[in-house]
């Protein structure tokens, strides 16, 4: 039995609390859900998910989407993993550390607007490349500029958890391995990775889900070239005004993402990232 | 070996050179007197007068920091108890379920959540504009504020709280006396972050914005699909201070709350000679 004073506590803590979680947590959730579930009049419906697995384009965005979102989180991943790895030897490797984090700290719609001034067909990538002979190129609004601005943006939340990881694993492991026998190779494959899967896990969940329902990027690099789940979801809700469509796929992206988490589940849970 | 080094050396240089290029091509080129982000034509600082005077700038800056600041001090207040409440819970099932209630929102994608947030405003009759951006940054920040005091809880000594209770201290200077000053880096930790989150967000902004209100992020978005101004240079190099200065805050106080976790209890003392 709680003593009175203490019960009086929990509510007085409770309740702009669970206002909270009921109205900014479970509310829009339900309320996206029933979007996607009901006609204009409220009936009951699954004329919009029939709407969406018939049509190809839908299909074919989703799929795309997909695939681009594990473009990026390869890229981030392959540039990442080393620099994790090397910063991990440094001597001052939190200061280095913080130097990787500085970067997410400043708005990403000025980041983004920096790319869109140096891949621009004026502009300075395109100037570097004239002097070596070469015509302006189209770099914006095309694949490539929205795989390296996407990755760009990404690499500071795949580094961190790797970092984290990779600091966590005793440096006897390590000698031990050598002593064994093992050259440098064999050590990073058979001690170091292994160790720091759950660093990649985490970080493969820190990027592939942002990936997914990046809509920004798409629009300002991307020139609309490139459809993804959270493009579409911003087209059907601001552009078009077909929200219920437009939660259908949200829903879809949301099943998405949960299936993510569960295939990057690891036993110890500890990470999280900063949104951008 | 040493040769091996300087390879590794060498990466590292080229990933924080990637990392920092296009923020100082930004900053560089707002001191451009010319007006496209090409070429040289010389240095000025006449970006940075249109800025000053562009009074729509200034007021989108204002409403920005004024949102950041609002939504991240009451969602520290809510957050603040809400960690309470998940702390004094004592069934370790009802506390995971509260953790994980609490990071649905985290871990979801901002489009996810900007729709659902207008899907909300909209059923609720509530006007786009201020209030419904302001509501949302305060959603979207309280539980990166839980997470923050949370582990202060945890590391709290026990006996202080039980002690107080012994010595007669009400609910009320319980709570101001020993365990708020205990939890006050948590607190502040978790400002900081929510004061961040709300000047970066774009996504979750531009789905509760409505027509009238604007906030720094979607001003330049609506400003960069229109092309290059380097008046918007100007602003990221002003933006840039901030969040250095944003970092620098940040860094000393978690540094002094490593260095007072040192200390153990020491933080409250002041407040128990009060007593």
């Amino acid at each position: 039995m709680m003593p009175k004073s203490k019960k009086q506590r929990q509510l007085f803590y409770v309740v702009p609390y669970s206002i909270w979680l009921i109205l900014f947590v479970f509310a829009p959730l339900v309320l996206l859900l029933f979007q996607s579930l009901t006609t204009s009049n409220g009936d009951f419906t699954l004329h919009n998910y029939a709407v969406y697995f018939a049509s190809g384009t839908y299909l074919k965005m989703t799929f795309n989407s997909v695939w681009y979102a594990f473009l990026i989180t390869l890229i981030t991943l392959l540039i990442s993993y080393p620099t994790a790895y090397l910063l991990n030897q440094l001597k001052q490797k939190q200061f280095w550390l913080l130097l990787v984090i500085l970067p997410t700290w400043i708005n990403l719609l000025l980041k983004t607007y920096a790319f869109v001034g140096l891949l621009s067909k004026t502009g300075t990538v395109n100037n570097f490349i004239g002097l070596l002979g070469i015509a302006p190129q189209q770099l914006l609004f095309s694949d490539w500029s929205f795989l390296l601005v996407a990755a760009y943006i990404e690499i500071p939340f795949m580094i961190l958890p790797i970092f984290n990881s990779l600091a966590e694993i005793n440096p006897r492991l390590e000698q031990a391995s050598h002593d064994l026998g093992a050259n440098k190779w064999q050590t990073l494959r058979r001690v170091i990775l292994p160790l720091s899967m759950p660093g990649i896990k985490a970080g493969i969940q820190a990027v592939f889900i942002p990936s997914l329902s990046l809509f920004m990027i798409t629009r300002l690099i991307g020139g609309n070239r490139v459809i993804t789940l959270g493009t579409a979801i911003e087209e059907h809700f601001l552009v078009t005004q077909n929200w219920r469509l437009g939660s259908t796929i949200g829903v879809i992206l949301i099943v998405a993402m949960v299936i993510i988490m569960i295939l990057t589940r690891d036993r110890v849970r500890k990470s999280s990232r900063k949104r951008g | 070996m040493s040769k091996k080094f300087r390879w590794a050396n060498i990466y590292l240089w080229f990933v924080f050179i990637l990392l920092y290029l296009p923020i100082f091509f930004l900053i560089v080129y707002s001191f451009n007197s010319g007006s496209v982000m090409q070429g040289w034509s010389g240095f000025s600082l006449k970006h940075y007068n249109e800025l000053f005077s562009d009074t729509r700038i200034l007021e989108i800056l204002v409403n920005t920091f004024l949102i950041a600041l609002l939504s991240s001090l009451l969602a520290s207040i809510i957050g603040t108890g809400g960690a309470l409440y998940i702390y004094n819970l004592k069934h370790t099932l009802s506390k995971n379920v509260f953790l994980s209630l609490n990071n649905i929102l985290l871990v979801s994608p901002d489009v996810i959540i900007g729709a659902s947030f207008l899907i909300l405003f909209t059923v609720m009759g509530f006007a786009l504009g201020f209030t419904s951006v302001l509501l949302s940054h305060i959603a979207f920040s309280i539980p990166i504020v839980v997470l923050m005091v949370l582990p202060r809880l945890q590391e709290m000594n026990q006996s202080l709280v039980a002690a107080a209770k012994d010595l007669g201290a009400n609910n009320w200077q319980m709570l101001s006396r020993v365990i708020l000053p205990v939890i006050s880096p948590g607190i502040l930790a978790g400002f900081f972050m929510a004061f961040t989150y709300s000047l970066d967000d774009f996504a979750v902004t531009f789905f509760v914005t409505g027509n009238g209100f604007t906030t720094l992020s979607v001003e330049v978005y609506s400003r960069a699909r229109q092309g290059v101004s380097l008046e918007i240079n100007a602003l990221s190099a002003l933006m840039f201070m901030v969040s250095l200065l944003l970092v620098l805050a940040y860094y000393v106080i978690s540094t002094r709350a490593v260095r007072s976790k040192k200390r153990g209890t020491r933080l409250v003392l002041p407040a128990t000679e009060g007593l």
